[in-house]
Order: C-alpha cells, then structure tokens, then sequence
C-alpha cells in the first residue's frame, strides 16, 4: 500500500477565460468553403428536382405554373418524409448542412423525424404534441415577421396581393 | 480508509468475480468488436421504444455478469447503477428485473466508475458479499433527450460526440478470481465556463485532469505505476487537451500509456462519430469487455480508469449555464 502523500502536483492554474480561448483554438477547424459548396449544391439540386416536377404537371396534366406549384411541394415532402422514414434524409444532412435545410424538404424533415420520434409516448400527447416541436417556432416567426412586413406594406401604401 | 484528500483505498481488495458487456450495431462493427458478450445487429434491438431497448441491453449485460461469476439473482445483496436518462429509468427498470436492493446514482458518463466505486466501498467495508455495478446507454435515447429527434437532419460539428449504444456490469465479491479494485478517486465538479453541448470532451477534460491529478497525491502513485491509464469519453479533442494540460503542470504522463475510451470503441477515422465516443456506456463497454480481458489475460497488471461526466440537461444549456463535468478514478489491479 502507498503511503506517501501530500501534493506533489499542482492543479490548474488557468482561468476559466483563458481556458474558453484555449479549448476554443483547440477545436478541428471546420471550413466555411467547403459547407458553402456543398450547401449550394444540395439546395441547388433539391430546387432543381422542384423545377422538374413542376414541369412534369405543366406538361404531363396541362396545369398552369399556379397551379402545379402545389402538387410539386406534396411531392417534395412526400419525398423527404420517405427519406427520414427510411433513415437516409439525416445522413444526407450531415454532409449537406445548410441544403437541405431548405423550407420544404427541412420542414417535413422536422415535422417527420418529430413524429416519429415521439411514436411511442402515444399518438396525442407523442405524436400531436411534439411534432411541431421543432418546426413551432419557424410558424411562429414566420407569422410575426409576416405581421412586420404587412405593417410595413400598409404604412408605405403598397398594395399587397 | 480515506487516503489523502479525496481516494478511498480498499484493503480488503474486492474482486471483480465477472463482467460483461452488450453492445449495439456501431460498437460491433468497431476495433473491440471481439470483446463484447453480445452485438446487437440493429439499434430497435425488436423493442417497441429506444427507451426499453436501452434497458434491455443493461438486463443482458447483468444477466451475463452474474452468469459469468456464478452467482444467482438470490445471492446478490445489492445493485448500484445509473444511466443517462431522465430519473434514470432505465437502470430502475431494470433493478425491477434484477430484483436486488437497488442503489440509483447520476453521474453522467461517470456513472460506470462512480457504482463500481461505491459498490467497491460496500464490499470491502463488509456491508455486502455480492455486488452488482452497472451502467448502460443508447445513441437514439440520448439523442432524443439531448439533442434532436434521430432522424432530423442537422449537420454536427466536428468536436461532438457520438454516444455508445451499450451496457457494461461487473459482480464485485469480497472473495475469488479475477482483477480486484485497490482504489477510487472521487472527483470533484469543475466548471471552466464551457457552454457547448458539441464540445463536451473540452469542457470535461479539466474535470479528468483534476481528478488524476488528485489521485497521484492522494496515493503516491505516479504515472508509471500503471500499465495503462485512459478516460472515459474525451474523444479526440478532449483528450488531447487533457494531455496538454497533465504536460503543462508537470505529470509525467510519458511514464505510462494514456489513453481514452471514446477514441477506441470505434474506427474514429472510418466510422462516423465525429470526435469519438460518448455516453455512460463508453467507458463501461471498454472497461468491463476490452480491458478486463486483457487483465485477465495477463497483459496489464494495474490499470487506472478516468470516466468523465458532463452533469448538464437539455434545461440548463438552454438556459445559458456552462458544463459543470467531473471524473471519477478507479484502480483495477491483477491478483498475481
């Protein structure tokens, strides 16, 4: 048995703010570029898939633009909730960042991965009270900053259509 | 006995009679596939919710331990364990399976180390003959509970972690084969203000550095005293600056190998986990599977395990608080 004792080493001697820039250098640097790329590339090609679609109903069921814009967003998030239901669409995020982020796609993502998460704490208080659970505060700042921007319309005299 | 200011040293030596550990999908495809008792092939494991199948790994895991000391349920005089989940359920379920007198404990990802610390104490003070410690975790449970729902897509930087789908149990008996527990080092909490939930082997890597560092001045020990010495779950970032850290205030970690638990448990280069491992299992499924064989094995005589927790909830970092994080030191040496 050990029986010499006494402290032989010091303890830290850095400062919480010293070590917060320390560790903070310490952090594999991560390049802005490169998530730029991929993140234009994903997006570029999700909206590119949206253009082709809606092409396919203004062709295949003579539909004008107007109206082949809302079947081509139900195709689009039908396509991501297949995606996170097959457990590929987070995979796919990791690597794209900020591209399939993008409104339709991320928001069925949000609303899908919520729901099926919370499967198992029952459809009502599971499913129903945590599916907006992240995809909440886009409706409700999207009605706040909708709210602003009617205000501003209003007071500029625009009219809004 | 309390040694120093901090280290209970177990005189009585209480054996770890058996252990073992199960694991899931990404650990079986790891380095320490080999190690493990059971690999689970999907992460579900037939199970309806990740909850239940968290628990089902820490059932097995006991079940294996205790089957592999060859002591019955009916022997077993106490279960000290704890896990991540919210009131740690799945280690209270799965006391209900177990059916011992239970002995719940939080310490994070140290929880593998603080039970079998103080089931250690329970043994070597006589207050029980057979012991259980046992910890478990699950990458979707912690997932959902930390961070987002599974199958959202967020990109995550390249410092987070990724959390250990396993269980890890030990039998502690005051008598018979295998390594013993000489002593624990209890650490305590230390808060360098770090905030990121991403970077958690930053902020616990001071809490690690502490606590080994008390653990030399409590025994008297140094470094090459031990074959091996590795942390719980500091992964790549962590453990580095863990390192740096022993190096600037003089430990001579040269002395001995050091390493971490998160960096083995998986190809860290070819698997996607980021920095490495986390996740109370971590430091369970390496300790208990890989370096308790190798124990066994004869290939180290006395090694020295560093888990490291970071004691947050999802409420405290939304709130804006830092990591509070700590680590806890056990000894395990071979009988010969």
């Amino acid at each position: 048995m050990a029986t010499k004792t006494g402290a032989k080493y010091k303890k830290m001697t850095m400062s919480p703010k010293e070590y917060q820039t320390y560790a903070k250098n310490r952090e594999p640097s991560r390049s802005i570029f490169g998530n730029c790329v991929r993140a234009f590339l994903v997006g570029g090609l999700i909206c590119l898939l949206g253009q082709v679609i809606q092409d396919f109903f203004v062709y295949a069921f003579q539909m004008s633009k107007t109206e082949a814009s809302n079947p081509t967003v139900a195709v689009l998030i039908l396509i991501s909730i297949v995606l996170t239901c097959l457990g590929v669409y987070d995979k796919i995020a990791q690597w794209a960042g900020a591209g399939t982020a993008v409104p339709v796609t991320g928001f069925a993502n949000s609303m899908c991965s919520a729901a099926l998460e919370h499967r198992s704490e029952g459809l009502v208080l599971g499913v129903g009270g945590n599916m907006f659970k992240l995809a909440g505060s886009v409706i409700v700042f999207g009605a706040v900053a909708a709210f602003f921007v009617g205000i501003v319309y209003m007071v500029l005299g625009v009219e809004g259509h | 006995m309390l040694q120093g200011k901090q280290t209970w040293w177990f005189d009585k030596k209480p054996v770890i009679i058996g252990s073992a550990t199960v694991v899931g999908p990404d650990e079986g495809d790891g380095p320490l596939a080999s190690d493990f008792d059971l690999v689970h092939p999907e992460l579900d494991m037939q199970q309806k919710s990740w909850e239940k199948a968290e628990r089902l790994l820490l059932e097995q895991a006991s079940d294996f331990a205790l089957k592999h000391a060859r002591v019955n349920k009916q022997q077993l005089q106490f279960y000290v364990g704890g896990d991540l989940m919210n009131q740690i359920i799945s280690n209270s379920f799965a006391a209900r399976t177990i059916g011992a007198p239970y002995l719940g404990v939080f310490g994070a990802c140290s929880t593998s180390m603080e039970s079998l610390a103080i089931a250690s104490l329970i043994v070597n003070s006589g207050s029980g003959e057979y012991v259980l410690a046992g910890t478990c975790s699950h990458n979707c449970t912690a997932e959902k509970q930390f961070r987002y729902p599974t199958e959202y897509g967020s990109q995550k930087p390249p410092t987070a972690q990724y959390t250990v789908t396993g269980a890890g149990a030990a039998v502690l008996a005051a008598e018979g084969v295998g390594p013993v527990v000489t002593s624990a080092t209890i650490g305590k909490i230390v808060d360098l203000g770090i905030k990121d939930p991403f970077n958690m082997g930053a902020a616990m890597a001071p809490a690690a550095v502490d606590t080994i560092q008390a653990h030399f001045n409590d025994t008297g020990r140094e470094p090459k005293d031990y074959d091996l010495i590795v942390t719980g779950d500091l992964a790549s970032v962590g453990h580095e600056i863990a390192k740096d850290l022993l190096t600037r205030d003089g430990v001579p970690m040269e002395d001995t190998v050091f390493k971490d638990c998160g960096l083995m448990v998986y190809d860290v280069g070819r698997q996607k986990v980021q920095a490495g491992g986390s996740g109370c299992g971590c430091s369970a499924v390496v300790t208990y599977g890989h370096l308790l064989k190798r124990m066994r094995q004869g290939e180290f005589k006395r090694i020295l395990v560093v888990a490291t927790g970071a004691l947050l909830s999802p409420l405290s970092y939304q709130q804006g608080e830092s990591i509070p994080c700590i680590a806890h030191a056990v000894s395990i040496e071979s009988q010969h």
